[in-house]
């Protein structure tokens, strides 16, 4: 290829990019890895309550008009959902083999999608960008979405509520406790059910904030999740599974390897995140941040 | 359980019927005792129902069965009804290939006619080629008039990437325009791609760089700074369905749109309707057919008054339009050939002069394309809507010709 094209600004908006793109790649991944880290369990329906997420939005809006409605109810709504979930679907696996509940939820990402398709249709609905976030910005070295930028703001939002509440409040440290060692906490008189319960629609609400978040940069469909699942899974895998951390630092890594693929070989940003994701399981099998040993 | 298990016989026992009543009048009232004991003509009719791409394929189905009634009306062929077996392809070519060969072997259908996306038109050619079936394309490909996938059982009722791309150019490129493009990297991009750049050759228009997507991506924020870099006066973005509106929906949050007017090889009804006005603002593509049509064309007009009367004041749609015009088509032929024998009906289909939706169209004889209009739309801002249909302008009407097609020649067909 002709590097004739390259100049610095370019490179420099292009970093940008996937910095920004990982964000987003950041929150998509963020639900997946705290259901895992704290009760083991690989959601498969991941993707799909994203999509959940992503119509709960839409209806939202379209009742109150608000995109912060949206954003604040749409979430809480599907959230709600994953409590009924755990409560009736995952809670009576508990003590079986860990592949029933990957069973269970890779089902419900099948009655997700037909759920959607039987209410919304299967064709998509528009998601207008708020009037007060349209717009790009001039950044110096290039224009980006001021939507974008916002996104990027409230994930970096989202990450320092969950640090706080995960490592400087008392609930906090139960989860962290429970999360090592349940048999203990449950010997010490917590109630790790309920734990689990509110842990499961937490992140829950994270896909659902992420469809919501995502839905004005893309169009909203019954397949919208499809692609996010495996996304997803690539980045809690790179960060390693369970590890925030490892969500974090590999949602941004990623960001940037498939954004500077997209400048020099651009049919392979979808491929380049595998190819990612395979070399560091060479290198490191439990991913960046992952403790060894940590099986399903 | 004890409750509910006789009350749900009850009304299962009194639909069954007032369902066999209703059946009995029907055939009662509808066909003459000629029609009774004539084999009636099956039409099979493979489309993805499921899937993304569900409201063409019911749209298709729509407009298939107008056409199907409209004919059945008139009386038949001398008494002998039409009808339409829809198959669901799921749009994977497998899938496709099955249901045909089935329609074919079990459900002895006499003619095939469907199939939405290229390479599930493929497939279903394959087995219509093989066992002789005569089959009508609906679905956009340029490969399906090479002599390699072309028989003579082959017709081809939809546009192709050649005609639509010539379109546009001839449209939207001057000499020396510099046109970026932001391509799906697949066969339908890639066709499409080939026909602009033949296209913008001719005119003298100017590629400013090109960039491949990979198939299904849902992020393009990544190849925006590329092509900003480019400096295009024309973005063209050569996808189709999702890829597409999502695609213009970010080329326009990144502001490409004040800088470039983005013009796309095919402009549809639905994907508009999925990605809002305000994104496809002022984008330009072509289609082969667009409601407003029926202001100056009165075979529209006809078409819509009808379809509005069958389904409750809907309009018709582009892809919808091709289960019309392909399916009314193969019911002339079948007409003017006086049975269902294969041979005869392709002889009647190669002779026809067809003008029921969009003016006048027959089939070229060497590769049996549609030689028909191509309609250049612009999707219309928000506030100059008037109701909610009221998606496009009409640009320009580009009379069908066969210069618009790649020669015979080219195409590999001897004469």
């Amino acid at each position: 290829m002709d590097p004739g094209f390259l100049d610095l600004e370019l490179i420099a908006m292009q970093l940008f990019s996937g910095v920004a793109l990982g964000a987003v790649f950041v929150m998509l991944a963020l639900g997946l890895s705290i259901i895992f880290g704290m009760l083991g369990i690989v959601n498969f329906a991941h993707g799909n309550v994203f999509m959940v997420g992503a119509y709960a939005g839409v209806f939202v809006m379209e009742r109150t008009g608000s995109f912060w409605a949206a954003l604040l109810f749409g979430p809480l709504m599907v959230g709600a959902l994953g409590l009924l979930i755990e409560r009736f679907l995952i809670r009576p696996l508990a003590g079986r083999s860990p592949d029933d509940p990957l069973l269970l939820t890779f089902g419900l990402g099948y009655v997700l999608v037909e759920g959607v398709r039987i209410l919304f249709g299967s064709d998509g609905l528009p998601f207008a960008t708020p009037e007060e976030l349209s717009g790009v910005a001039d950044l110096g070295i290039g224009f980006f979405p001021i939507y974008r930028l916002f996104v990027v703001g409230v994930v970096a939002l989202v990450l320092v509520a969950l640090w706080y509440g995960l490592e400087r409040t008392r609930l906090g440290l139960i989860v962290r406790a429970g999360a090592r060692d349940p048999e203990i906490l449950r010997v010490l008189g917590v109630d790790i059910q309920r734990l689990w319960l509110w842990v499961f629609a937490l992140g829950i609400a994270l896909a659902a904030l992420g469809g919501v978040l995502a839905a004005p940069m893309r169009s909203v469909n019954p397949e919208m999740g499809n692609v996010v699942l495996g996304e997803a899974f690539a980045v809690t895998v790179i960060g390693g599974m369970g590890s925030l951390m490892g969500s974090v630092v590999a949602g941004l890594l990623v960001g940037i390897v498939v954004s500077m693929t997209a400048l020099f070989a651009p049919e392979m940003a979808s491929i380049a995140m595998f190819a990612f994701m395979a070399l560091v399981l060479l290198v490191r099998p439990q991913g960046l941040f992952g403790k060894p040993g940590l099986g399903v | 359980m004890i409750r509910q298990g006789p009350g749900y016989s009850a009304v299962s026992r009194r639909t069954l019927v007032r369902g066999m009543a209703a059946a009995g009048a029907l055939a009662g009232i509808g066909m003459p005792f000629v029609a009774r004991a004539a084999e009636p003509i099956r039409i099979g009719f493979p489309t993805p129902v499921t899937g993304p791409f569900g409201a063409e394929a019911k749209d298709q189905i729509r407009s298939a069965e107008l056409a199907v009634k409209q004919f059945n009306e008139a009386g038949g062929l001398n008494g002998r009804m039409a009808e339409l077996l829809v198959r669901d392809d799921k749009l994977n070519p497998g899938e496709a290939a099955t249901r045909t060969l089935e329609l074919i072997e079990k459900d002895r259908a006499h003619f095939i006619v469907g199939a939405l996306s290229s390479a599930v038109q493929l497939s279903v050619n394959e087995i219509t080629r093989s066992r002789k079936v005569l089959y009508i394309s609906i679905s956009q490909s340029d490969t399906i008039n090479e002599a390699k996938d072309f028989s003579r059982h082959t017709f081809h009722e939809a546009l192709n990437p050649h005609m639509t791309t010539a379109a546009v150019a001839k449209h939207a490129f001057k000499k020396g325009t510099r046109v970026a493009y932001l391509v799906a990297d697949y066969a339908y991009g890639h066709e499409m791609l080939r026909g602009f750049k033949r296209a913008a050759a001719a005119i003298g228009a100017e590629t400013a760089g090109e960039i491949l997507h990979p198939f299904g991506a849902p992020d393009y924020s990544t190849f925006m700074p590329r092509l900003r870099s480019m400096r295009p006066d024309i973005l063209c973005i050569c996808n189709f369905g999702r890829d597409q509106a999502n695609s213009i929906k970010q080329a326009n949050d990144f502001g490409l749109k004040k800088a470039a007017r983005i013009v796309v090889p095919v402009l549809l009804h639905n994907q508009r309707l999925a990605g809002g006005a305000d994104a496809f603002e002022g984008v330009v593509g072509a289609s082969n057919y667009y409601w407003r049509l029926g202001e100056t064309v009165p075979s529209a007009k006809a078409f819509n008054d009808a379809f509005r009367a069958a389904y409750g004041g809907a309009l018709p749609t582009d892809y919808g339009a091709y289960g019309y015009t392909a399916v009314r088509s193969l019911l002339m032929a079948v007409q003017a050939a006086g049975d269902t024998d294969t041979d005869r009906v392709i002889a009647a289909l190669e002779a026809l002069q067809y003008d029921v939706a969009k003016g006048s169209e027959r089939y070229r004889a060497c590769d049996h394309q549609a030689i028909q209009s191509v309609l250049i739309t612009e999707s219309k801002k928000k506030s100059e809507m008037q109701g909610e249909a009221d998606l496009f302008k009409i640009l320009e009407v580009e009379p069908g010709a066969e210069a618009m097609l790649r020669s015979c020649d080219e195409l590999g067909h001897r004469a």
